[in-house]
């Protein structure tokens, strides 16, 4: 999970003149032959990813266990959804999932990578700032449902936590952390904050070496304080990360499933459940395919709207700037 | 213990900037104080790796062991044959890494360089492919593998994946080689190579840093995936390294040393991998940002 680049946008301007609507030169080439490039990919891409995402969107019109044929029912699932409570819990949860991995760890991360890259990286030595930055990124590397056991285990009523909470005298707090509907979704929210911290401190720390110190030293001289610094340099320059990784971990967040099998199976009653792991329960435990698939095209019409409402704003932005 | 990282607030610094003020010793004691709290799990976990069951049920997860005990590294080990989830993995992997950086490079040739028509919405799809919830492809990839024999088989699952990093891969690559110096490719063009020799030849060697940071990142995003390998493999013979750990929790009760021992052999191939490729991976997130 990394968010390798700003740089990707379509090239209107710079487009330098195309070979292809230069006529006199070479006018037997025709660009067809590159389109033979092209056939690997797009004949895979049909086959993995564009006919499944079809044959989902009409088994979402089934009513089907897998076995035998699938029977038209139109849009029954989707009504049916519409009262179906798991299904509302579920996309609760998921602002739940939002705030857990995309509001806390950009905000935090946005003060946690200026302060390493100002303060730590600065006063003291860079290499101070580089071994505090591996250790949030350390979550980030394991994979996801390995980090979600282990935390299963420290939550679990004989785990360390509450093995921590009796040595320090405070063992009246213990509790069956992910087995207690109340605490279950926060403990949940609390592990992902976890994982997802690390992301967001080394794309903005990334993001400010590109930044000019002399900007940091002027404005010091300049009598500019630690948040002064903060808001008009840091934040300013570097908006463009800050929506990559807004719009990465939003879609990251919409479709977390492994922390939550990992964790509580959406469990207990549903305290935990998201769109995608009640989905996959629909499909595979249940054998609900229809339904399960309406769930998924829900899901999914939902994540390509925030992503295209996500670019269209950084294009908005990105033209203020441009204008100013 | 759950990670409170309440930002540290910083005093406001005094002009005497370049030495002294206790103001970011509080700031660095604050930040390490953090960073270590991010570690605690791993503590819990190292700790507990090494603890007989017997030891555990009496003295709680936080004593010391009483003995440095590796039955339950074995155990696990053997119960899941280890080594064999660990070529999965490898297997499964690299194969996608590999296969997807040539399917990406191919077709980001046509889209970058080549400029074929329509490649704006070409790019889009392949961008939004990415952002897809795997739920929305699941069934019918799991139902044609079936019908197709490659059900329970890594090939089913190399690829799938293959096709989903693909999928970033050409987005990333297309906006790179849009950026490539058409002077290069004249100049080839002139000499008399093809398109088919221009992009070994000369496309490939200038891009290479770009390549190798996608191969890594295949690589690990492939490592870590669960929802596909968890619902394709479903014997010992063919899961991978975060399948067999799931599995083995969901299926039995497993004791705390044995599922501590577990998560941490699962984990060392990914931190290896960390140290491993730590500076291509700041190179390519740098590299991101530079643009």
């Amino acid at each position: 999970m990394a968010s390798p680049d700003t740089a990707a946008r379509p090239r209107a301007s710079t487009s330098p003149p195309d070979p292809t609507t230069g006529p006199k030169r070479r006018p037997s080439r025709p660009d067809a032959a590159y389109w033979l490039y092209l056939l690997p990919g797009a004949l895979l891409f049909l086959l993995v990813i564009g006919g499944p995402l079809v044959y989902t969107g009409y088994l979402s019109l089934t009513k089907w266990s897998g076995v035998g044929d699938p029977t038209f029912v139109g849009l029954d699932n989707y009504r049916n959804l519409l009262t179906d409570d798991v299904f509302w819990t579920s996309f609760k949860n998921t602002v739940a999932m939002i705030i857990a991995m995309v509001v806390v760890p950009t905000l935090v991360g946005l003060v946690l990578a200026a302060v390493l890259f100002d303060t730590i990286g600065r006063r003291f030595r860079p290499r101070t700032a580089a071994a505090l930055r591996a250790a949030f990124y350390l979550p980030q590397v394991l994979p996801v449902v390995v980090a979600g056991i282990v935390w299963g285990w420290i939550l679990r009523p004989d785990g360390a936590l509450n093995g921590l909470l009796d040595a320090i005298g405070l063992g009246a707090l213990s509790h069956d952390w992910l087995g207690d509907p109340g605490t279950a979704l926060p403990v949940v929210m609390a592990v992902m904050i976890w994982v997802q911290i690390g992301y967001p401190v080394v794309v903005f720390m990334a993001a400010l070496e590109r930044v000019n110190p002399e900007l940091y030293e002027a404005a010091e001289i300049d009598g500019a304080g630690w948040f002064r610094r903060f808001r008009a340099i840091t934040l300013a320059q570097i908006r463009p990360e800050t929506f990559v990784v807004g719009l990465t971990c939003t879609i990251a967040a919409m479709k977390v499933f492994g922390p939550i099998y990992a964790l509580t199976r959406g469990g207990p009653e549903n305290a935990t459940n998201v769109p995608s792991y009640f989905a996959y329960f629909t499909f595979f435990k249940r054998l609900n395919v229809g339904y399960g698939s309406a769930i998924s095209m829900v899901l999914t019409l939902i994540i390509v709207v925030v992503a295209v409402l996500f670019i269209r704003a950084q294009n908005r932005a990105e033209r203020r700037d441009g204008a100013l | 213990m759950a990670v409170t990282l309440t930002p540290p607030r910083v005093t406001h610094r005094r002009p005497d900037r370049h030495h002294r003020g206790a103001g970011r010793w509080i700031v660095l004691v604050l930040v390490t104080a953090a960073a270590l709290a991010m570690l605690v799990p791993f503590a819990f976990m190292l700790l507990n790796a090494f603890k007989s069951p017997g030891d555990y049920s009496t003295n709680g997860p936080l004593s010391w062991p009483t003995e440095f005990y590796t039955t339950g590294l074995r155990t696990y080990w053997e119960q899941v044959d280890f080594p064999v989830k660990l070529w999965n993995s490898i297997l499964i992997s690299g194969s996608v890494a590999v296969l997807a950086v040539v399917v990406s490079l191919l077709s980001a040739y046509a889209l970058g360089i080549g400029r074929v028509r329509g490649r704006l919405w070409i790019i889009g799809l392949f961008l939004l492919a990415n952002m897809l919830p795997q739920e929305a492809l699941i069934y019918p990839l799991y139902h044609f593998a079936k019908e197709a024999g490659l059900y329970n088989t890594r090939l089913a699952v190399i690829i799938i994946f293959t096709v989903i990093q693909a999928a970033f891969g050409t987005y990333l690559l297309a906006s790179v080689l849009g950026a490539f110096p058409r002077t290069l490719l004249e100049a080839a063009a002139l000499d008399g190579a093809g398109k088919w020799r221009i992009l070994w030849r000369v496309v490939l060697p200038n891009i290479r840093p770009t390549i190798s940071v996608l191969l890594v990142f295949f690589f690990i995003w492939t490592w870590n995936e669960f929802l596909i390998p968890l619902v394709m493999l479903i014997d010992n013979s063919t899961q991978t390294v975060p399948v067999a750990l799931a599995s083995l929790q969901g299926d039995r009760l497993m004791d705390a040393p044995t599922t501590n021992a577990g998560a941490l052999l699962s984990l060392l191939p990914a931190i290896l991998f960390f140290l491993i490729f730590q500076r291509t991976l700041a190179r390519g997130i740098t590299a991101g940002a530079d643009k």
